[in-house]
């Protein structure tokens, strides 16, 4: 593939690796406010507006409440506007996220993962943005600090395309992405200005010839009609993640889709991860491979919309799945994660036998030992052709 | 020249007929008066509750201006991105317009959930005004107790009975903690006075920075008062000194009315069902707190008016 865009290596956390997309997307409005692991973020970002190398206008709200209802009104005006946040900021953004989403605003927000009180724990687990699922925002993840930049300046496009006008969160694993130092190759900043382009909503507030009324009160009568088109914007989202992931792979060769697979063409057994655990697993891929045993991996990358039918299509063949959540839906079956594969293989010709790993919680470690006996409990499953459990929890003391 | 209301009435309506506010409701009359005192461009935003219920009924809207809700508690905090988009869309030459922006909320949206959103957006100095239509209870949801209901009132959450004599509390001084917030423009008003409340909208859209108005507007169905009394009522709020008319302008303070005959608080109350059982024997105790409270708090409001 020809590469058009030239890149520059360097080496960044996770943090600033989005701090520089922001810069390089250049929003008119920016209200954040801080939490752990997030605070870098608008920090870094906060020190460009004060350097003067962007005009964005930052509000340095008193809440992450605030944060979502100033991002609201400021990309209703007509402003291509962001926010950040973790874990309960997120949990307080909650009932904003689903008027963004409602009223069809394309909000791009990182979100760096931690795990939600209580107990208090500011380290990674998937459980703030997994509540957020069903809130109407694409969910994009993020394996590594590269992954993160370019999921943010794709989230851009998303966000913004016609046939979507949905928000996004570009979600990273807390302290693992966010605080890890790793070689990121940013674009150009000209390069990202011309992908983005600029911001166009149909009928902003601040066009004050053409008044309109933002946010009416929307009864019996026509609720419905307004959440079911919502639902077709996400139906539709799925192909313009996919264009405008293939759009990014010309300027940078790297392509994106909606999830990843390593080694699963021929797998006999395979797990489905999200996040910075795929790279810990890719590497006991390849130790297992070198052993004989046919293991591999689905990395899911966009979970809203959940890409169900290429999931069914990408595992059918094998034998027997782990899913590994990094999140517990206290639902007595496990992660959700699993719950949306498990659903999306009902309707596959011959189902494989599908089993739940919840682990990592508040930043709990995951090593290579503990993917290790995943794969092992896979052959034993695999060679039995039964499951001893729905719902296993691992790396915990019992 | 000061507005007048000849001069009001002939600017064009940006509040349109047609809302469905209940008959004699003070509220349309406080986003009149708002609306009408420029005439530069104005961008509201409102609070849930009654303005927004009554107003914006999907596919219909009275807002002849561009208007935006949200939800409850971020009137304040919507309006700040939206102020914000608009410095961020002039300095980069894409709007070349004069805009003013507005945040309306009833007190329960401002007084109490709102509380934080609005001292954070006034806080940060954004070139706003925030008006307050207070009608002293959450009246929307059904006339439930809030921060701004006065001691005495009976409401669905304090209702009287056989022990409960209504809200036990004094309503919270929301003017004087905005007051304290150091912003340019405070006033207090009240549809009492129309002409007065326009010119204070006036002023505050022209301060340069945030400036906040609590507008007294009675509720006849949670006051409990005929349709047609509700402008007579807040002024003899008014003129009992429950509601002052008083402004601060730069942390001067200022009291723009002084009533000639000061009206008992017993003869104001007297005429709202929410106080009726205030006059039942064996309350005369309350009543009289009630009138004490009033009293000092007019004491302490005509002090800050002189000390400044």
């Amino acid at each position: 593939m020809s590469v058009v865009a030239k890149k520059h290596r360097i080496a960044l956390t996770g943090n600033e690796a989005v701090a520089q997309a922001m810069r390089q997307i250049h929003p008119d409005v920016v209200a954040a406010y801080p939490i752990t692991p997030q605070t870098e973020i608008v920090q870094i970002f906060s020190s460009f507006v004060s350097d003067g190398l962007v005009h964005t206008e930052y509000v340095p709200v008193e809440s992450e409440h605030s944060a979502m209802s100033a991002t609201v009104g400021a990309a209703a005006a007509g402003a291509r506007s962001m926010t950040a946040t973790s874990a309960n900021g997120l949990a307080l953004m909650w009932e904003i996220l689903y008027i963004a989403s409602g009223s069809r605003l394309p909000i791009v927000m990182p979100v760096v993962n931690r795990a939600l009180s209580g107990p208090i724990n500011i380290h990674c687990d998937h459980s703030d943005t997994m509540g957020a699922r069903d809130s109407g925002w694409i969910h994009l993840y993020s394996e590594n600090a590269q992954e993160a930049y370019d999921n943010m300046i794709q989230a851009v496009r998303i966000a913004e395309h016609p046939d979507v006008k949905l928000p996004v969160m570009v979600c990273m694993d807390g302290f693992i992405i966010s605080h890890g130092m790793e070689n990121v190759e940013l674009l150009d900043d000209k390069v990202v200005s011309d992908f983005v382009g600029s911001y166009k909503i149909d009928h902003p507030l601040l066009d004050i010839d053409n008044p309109i009324t933002f946010g009416p009160l929307d009864l019996q009568d026509f609720y419905f009609e307004h959440k079911r088109a919502q639902a077709e914007a996400m139906v539709r989202a799925k192909n313009v993640i996919l264009q405008i992931g293939e759009e990014y792979a010309k300027l940078t060769g790297t392509k994106y889709e909606l999830f990843e697979t390593y080694r699963l063409d021929d797998a006999e057994v395979a797990i489905v991860v999200i996040g910075s655990t795929a790279g810990t697993a890719k590497v006991q891929i390849d130790k297992l491979r070198s052993q004989g045993i046919k293991a591999g991996m689905l990395k899911v990358r966009v979970f809203r919309p959940f890409p169900y039918e290429e999931i069914k299509q990408a595992l059918s063949h094998v034998s027997a799945i782990a899913v590994l959540d990094r999140a517990d839906s206290f639902s007595s079956i496990g992660g959700p994660l699993f719950s949306e594969t498990r659903a999306a293989m009902y309707d596959a010709e011959k189902r494989p036998l599908i089993t739940n790993y919840v682990y990592g919680l508040g930043g709990r470690d995951i090593n290579l030992a503990m993917i290790e006996k995943v794969y092992q409990d896979l052959l034993e499953i695999k060679d039995t052709g039964k499951l001893k459990q729905y719902v296993n929890y691992l790396g915990v003391r019992e | 020249m000061a507005l007048n209301l000849k001069e009001l009435a002939s600017r064009p309506e940006r509040f349109s007929a047609g809302h469905r506010a209940c008959a004699g409701c003070g509220f349309p009359l406080v986003i009149k008066m708002v609306l009408g005192s420029i005439k530069e461009p104005i961008v509201a935003a409102c609070a849930t509750g009654c303005m927004e219920v009554t107003s914006t009924i999907f596919p219909y809207t009275a807002w002849e201006i561009p208007f935006i809700h949200n939800a409850f508690e971020n009137s304040a905090a919507t309006m700040s991105g939206v102020e914000a988009a608009y410095q961020s869309l002039k300095r980069q030459g894409k709007i070349d317009k004069d805009i003013r922006f507005v945040a309306f909320g009833g007190d329960g949206g401002t007084y109490d959930i709102g509380f934080q959103s609005l001292s954070g957006a006034m806080e940060r100095g954004h070139n706003m005004v925030y008006v307050c239509y207070d009608n002293g209870a959450y009246m929307n949801t059904g006339v439930q107790r809030s921060s701004a209901t006065p001691r005495g009132s009976h409401t669905t959450t304090t209702p009287a009975g056989k022990v409960g004599k209504g809200k036990q509390q004094y309503r919270k001084d929301l003017a004087l903690i905005m007051a304290a917030h150091g912003i340019p423009y405070v006033a207090q008003a009240s549809v009492g006075d129309l002409v007065d409340l326009a010119r204070k909208a006036e002023k505050a859209f022209n301060v340069d920075g945030p400036a906040f108005l609590n507008v007294l507007t009675p509720c006849r169905l949670g006051w409990n008062v005929p349709a047609d009394s509700v402008r007579d009522i807040a002024k003899e709020a008014t003129d009992a000194c429950f509601w002052p008319l008083f402004e601060v302008e730069n942390g001067k303070w200022k009291v723009n009315y002084k009533p000639k005959n000061k009206i008992a608080m017993d003869d104001w109350m007297k005429q709202q069902g929410r106080f009726k059982h205030l006059f039942a024997p064996g309350n005369e105790d309350i009543r009289r707190e009630i009138q004490e409270e009033v009293d000092r708090q007019w004491e302490a409001l005509l002090k800050r008016a002189e000390e400044a």
